[in-house]
């Protein structure tokens, strides 16, 4: 028996095949690294707690970074300019006028997405995107390093100290050392910059954006404003990576103007996401998981190096070093970066 | 826009070494009107003004060869060498190591760091980013040369460590021009950078190898049909940038501190001049480093520390506000 015709089968408006997995997904990982991050602190002991610090704050800059240069396209290598407003703003609002760091850190985030999407708009308004853009931001993140070095308000290059206070206060966001609340509150800001980057990039200006990033002429053709969608996405990323600045200012009690703007500060906003995945949500994150932890087991091995490596002995550079071997091997094998390529053989697999 | 604006940019040829003659005529009047402005109203002795404009043009000479390395392998790559700076280290250190440790005088020092670092370049576009720049991607190269940046400065700190370190002179002694002072170690960098900076201007105008990179630039697949070897002039191209930044290096060794890191400021100096000058512009890069190079030692006059780099900033965005091609660019 042969058939002649196949009927495609009906499907129904309510069938489960047809039902949004992708967000549903997305939420639940979300929720379940939200419940992993909340119980962390009470099974880990204080070292490891601030590398987990530091790793998170990693996270949450790449995640920022991520925003503009994963979905938006524009690759940014001066987010240092955006960490250090932030973390600067924070500092400086916190000792000069006493405010909460939770109202600073929001005023710093507002403060740096006005001066990300200034700088955005002078370098997009003559199309110089691509590596002009990049080297552009670069310059503006050394500009503010200059600037910071050379303004009195902002102590010069000795830096600005948060005042300590005696006492433990959610609302000044100051408890006893190793207070498991110093991990959950960069917890809570990277799962939040996590449900900003999901929620936005399903929403219509971020698939605005990747589609001005994809193609900008198609986009542009399709009556997509090319110029205000990436603006936004500039906006979010440069007030995502303020709030990373501001937490580390008030976590270090310290801000001077290289570990504000110096070119390290973005590189790190770099390396997680390129390692983790460019434009996936969860790749930055993998990322810092990596990096964080790695820089960290370097310069402890460096600090006592086994006999073997005797030679390494207080050797500085090493963990920088790794960092750009790493990422010049995922950029030249893994495009996509292990978050990326992973996330690629799986559906590879399914589809089969 | 004035209407002979019009016409004179409409009879030249769009190549990135095309020149407008109105550009630097506006430029070099500003700057002398500048320059006039703060001998006469500028409330600083004469003969520190003097001594500044000859520091800051024999400073500029070397940003110039700097700075020409990375416009050609901007203008026929159209990728943006981030590890520019970290190149020039690079190729000082090399100086130092061959002085120090066998004694070469530095000049020569610099003869032959000059092909170790054309090797180098030639090797890092074939072996990291031919296959990127083929694919005209953007991020792709520029990432490399970030990691190729942090790799090179962080091994020169594990190798040699932080503490400053400096390469002996080799010649004594200074010249007196109009009532300021010029070490011939100055003078010797300022006019070697020049001359080569001629070199590679005649070797890109006036041989069929310099026209085979002019064609990539202008155009890589019109040049690969008429048998130009793209790949080849690519590296070859990327070597070039390479060896300028190696002679800046070694002409810069005897009067440089020289430290991992002291390169990093020359990366956006360089990017800063590219853009004053135009992306891609040869002539620019010089003019451009002449002006960047004046703007530091004046502005140091004005500002101390790091504040007259801070003037080069100030520069960097007027040009991104008012005339984002540059000097000698063309409008993208």
């Amino acid at each position: 028996m042969k058939q002649t015709e196949t009927e495609l089968p009906r499907v129904a408006a309510d069938d489960p095949r047809l039902r949004d997995t992708d967000l549903r997904n997305s939420l639940i990982t979300l929720g379940v690294l939200a419940v992993v991050l909340a119980v962390l602190p009470l099974v880990v002991n204080e070292r490891i707690e601030s590398i987990l610090v530091l790793t998170l704050i990693f996270a949450i800059m790449g995640v920022g970074w991520n925003l503009m240069s994963g979905f938006g396209g524009l690759f940014s290598f001066g987010h240092a300019a955006f960490f250090g407003v932030g973390a600067y703003t924070n500092a400086y609002l916190v000792i000069e006028y006493e405010l909460s760091p939770w109202i600073a850190m929001i005023i710093g985030a507002v403060f740096a997405a006005a001066i990300g999407t200034f700088i955005a708009f002078l370098c997009l308004r003559y199309k110089l995107a691509g590596a002009y853009f990049a080297l552009a931001t670069f310059a503006f993140a050394q500009m503010f390093l200059l600037l910071a070095q050379n303004l009195e308000f902002l102590n010069k290059t000795d830096g600005l100290s948060l005042p300590i206070l005696g006492e433990e206060s959610f609302w000044h966001m100051q408890f006893r050392q190793g207070n498991d609340w110093y991990v959950w509150i960069p917890s809570g800001l990277l799962v939040i910059a996590l449900g900003i980057t999901i929620l936005y990039a399903r929403s219509r200006p971020g698939r605005y954006v990747q589609a001005a990033r994809d193609d900008e002429v198609a986009a542009a053709s399709l009556g997509i404003n090319v110029m205000r969608t990436r603006l936004v996405a500039v906006m979010l990323s440069c007030a995502v990576t303020a709030i990373a600045g501001a937490y580390y200012a008030q976590y270090y009690f310290f801000v001077g103007p290289e570990q504000a703007f110096g070119t390290h500060v973005s590189v790190q906003a770099i390396v997680p996401a390129v390692l983790g995945g460019i434009g996936t949500i969860w790749g930055p994150l993998v990322g810092a998981l990596i990096v964080g932890p790695l820089a960290e087991y370097i310069k402890e091995l460096l600090r006592d190096p086994p006999s073997y490596l005797e030679f390494l002995q207080g050797v500085s550079g090493l963990d920088v070093a790794v960092y750009a071997v790493l990422l010049i091997v995922i950029v030249l094998f893994m495009r996509k970066g292990i978050y990326g390529t992973l996330k690629d053989k799986i559906t590879e697999r399914k589809n089969q | 826009m004035p209407q002979h604006a019009n016409a004179a940019e409409s009879t030249s040829a769009a190549s990135p070494w095309r020149q407008q003659a109105r550009s630097p005529l506006l430029a070099a009047g500003i700057v002398i009107l500048a320059l006039a402005a703060i001998y006469l109203f500028g409330n600083r002795d004469s003969g520190l003004v003097t001594q500044s404009i000859v520091s800051g043009l024999l400073l500029g000479g070397v940003y110039a060869l700097v700075s020409i390395g990375l416009t050609l392998i901007f203008g026929v790559l159209g990728v943006v060498n981030f590890a520019h700076g970290a190149m020039l280290t690079l190729a000082l250190y090399f100086v130092y190591a061959l002085t120090t440790s066998a004694g070469i005088p530095v000049y020569l020092s610099t003869l032959i760091a000059v092909p170790l670092m054309f090797g180098f370049g030639f090797l890092v576009q074939r072996l990291l980013l031919n296959k990127l720049t083929t694919e005209g991607s953007h991020e792709g190269p520029l990432l490399i040369t970030l990691g190729l940046q942090l790799l090179i400065v962080n091994t020169l700190l594990m190798v040699f460590g932080g503490r400053p370190v400096s390469v002996p002179g080799s010649v004594d002694g200074s010249l007196r021009v109009f009532g300021a002072v010029a070490t011939y170690e100055r003078l010797i960098a300022f006019f070697g950078a020049l001359l080569v900076a001629a070199l590679l201007t005649l070797l890109l105008r006036r041989t069929s190898f310099g026209m085979s990179i002019r064609s990539v630039a202008s155009n890589a697949q019109g040049a690969a049909l008429v048998g130009v070897n793209v790949g080849r002039v690519y590296a070859m191209t990327f070597g070039i940038g390479a060896a300028c930044v190696a002679v800046a290096g070694g002409l810069t060794a005897p009067f440089t501190s020289l430290t991992p890191t002291v390169g990093e400021s020359f990366t956006v100096l360089a990017f800063v001049i590219v853009v004053l000058g135009g992306l891609g512009s040869v002539v620019g890069a010089i003019t451009g480093g002449l002006i960047i190079g004046l703007v530091q030692t004046i502005g140091a006059l004005y500002l101390p520390g790091t504040g007259a780099l801070l003037l080069v900033f100030v520069v960097f965005v007027l040009v991104l506000l008012f005339r984002p091609q540059g000097l000698f660019g063309v409008r993208p």
